[in-house]
């Protein structure tokens, strides 16, 4: 049981090379941080090598490393990091995949075509941080109202919001006839 | 009622028997809709349930708004689900009434003053008869606010036509009887006695 992350580290830096920007270890648990360019074929891989197995996509999120402190920026190239959570059945074993991207143009491919599931976690990157998922096959807001304008979750919008909360249309009551 | 609806000027020992006589009715069966959106509805399912039991007021849950008199917004409302809380609203038959239970259907409640997504309080979209504070409120205080509601309705007007200024639907807040006694909240309103 368990994937050999040692031997897996050899074989996506063969095959994906300038790809991998590093690898890291938390308490057992391992992140492969990647540019976004190919990241399709990365998570493809991850999936389908009988080594890994990563069948299940637990979910797909998003960080924003805007203001980060120094010490902190050495890890982020890219303004933001879509991050997918990955789950082997067959090993039992997990996976955290970073890929870096940035704000202009703010892109990345997507998963859509390998996971049913990242079909509304991708929908939900898109609606709170702005991030365009390239052939997503129904890229629309998911949590915020379809006229809502701004990405909320970016660390550059204001907290309190842009006063959609005030400007919220008010209850008139319908005159009798 | 239809036709006869508030067609009557006479203040008549008849039509205010009458009127009574279907208020009561209306008090008695309240049919609610089970609608809940945040930690309100646990609140909201005790009260259904066995302990304070809603069944003995005549009010019966009903999962479509189109069999439901009354309204009971439990929990926070987003500014994307205030679109959907409105067609529910609408698609309720006449007569219909709103209560707003809790800090959130109320006024936002801990996201009234830092939050981007969170309606300022229901009132703003449908209106409303009943206020409920508390976050959430016991099911004592919502029993409150549907006997407070058993009030509105009691004085309504139903064949009668309404005064030359039709009383219009003020709010009323509840007050939660045990808002200043933590114990109670605990342990549902026992007392503690000293051996």
């Amino acid at each position: 049981m368990g994937i050999d992350f040692k031997a897996l580290q050899e074989t996506v830096k063969q095959r994906f090379g300038e790809q991998v920007l590093a690898w890291s270890e938390f308490r057992g648990q391992y992140g492969l941080h990647v540019k976004s360019g190919r990241i399709v074929e990365v998570l493809r891989f991850l999936r389908d090598d009988p080594a890994t197995k990563f069948v299940m996509l637990t979910d797909v999120t998003c960080v924003d490393g805007l203001k980060l402190p120094e010490t902190m920026e050495q890890g982020f190239p890219e303004r933001f990091a879509v991050v997918y959570h990955l789950y082997s059945l067959e090993h039992n074993d997990r996976l955290r995949v970073k890929a870096f991207v940035p704000e202009d143009p703010c892109e990345i491919d997507s998963a859509a075509g390998l996971w049913a599931a990242a079909n509304w976690g991708e929908r939900e990157v898109f609606d709170l941080f702005g991030i365009n998922f390239r052939g997503h096959p129904d890229l629309r807001r998911i949590l915020m109202p379809a006229n809502y304008e701004g990405h909320p979750l970016r660390k550059d919008y204001p907290l309190k919001g842009r006063g959609e909360r005030d400007n919220f249309p008010k209850y008139t009551e319908i005159p009798e006839a | 009622m239809g036709i006869l609806q508030n067609r009557f000027d006479e203040e008549n020992v008849i039509f205010t028997n009458v009127d009574t006589l279907l208020n009561l009715g209306k008090e008695h069966s309240l049919w609610y809709l089970l609608f809940a959106t945040a930690c309100c509805g646990i609140e909201l399912m005790q009260w259904g349930a066995s302990k304070y039991d809603s069944d003995r007021f005549g009010m019966i849950p009903r999962s479509t708004p189109r069999q439901a008199d009354l309204m009971i917004v439990a929990g926070t409302i987003t500014l994307k689900m205030a679109s959907r809380v409105k067609r529910l609203y609408e698609q309720m038959p006449e007569p219909k009434w709103v209560i707003s239970m809790g800090s959130c259907a109320n006024a936002g409640g801990p996201f009234c003053k830092y939050s981007y997504s969170v309606l300022k309080g229901i009132d703003k979209y449908i209106p409303v008869d009943v206020y409920v504070p508390g976050c959430p409120p016991r099911p004592e205080a919502l029993i409150e606010g549907v006997f407070k509601l058993r009030e509105v309705i009691h004085e309504e007007r139903v064949l009668r036509k309404q005064g030359k200024t039709p009383k219009p639907r003020t709010p009323i807040v509840v007050e939660d009887p045990h808002a200043h006694d933590p114990f109670a909240r605990h342990s549902g309103g026992a007392k503690l006695v000293k051996a």
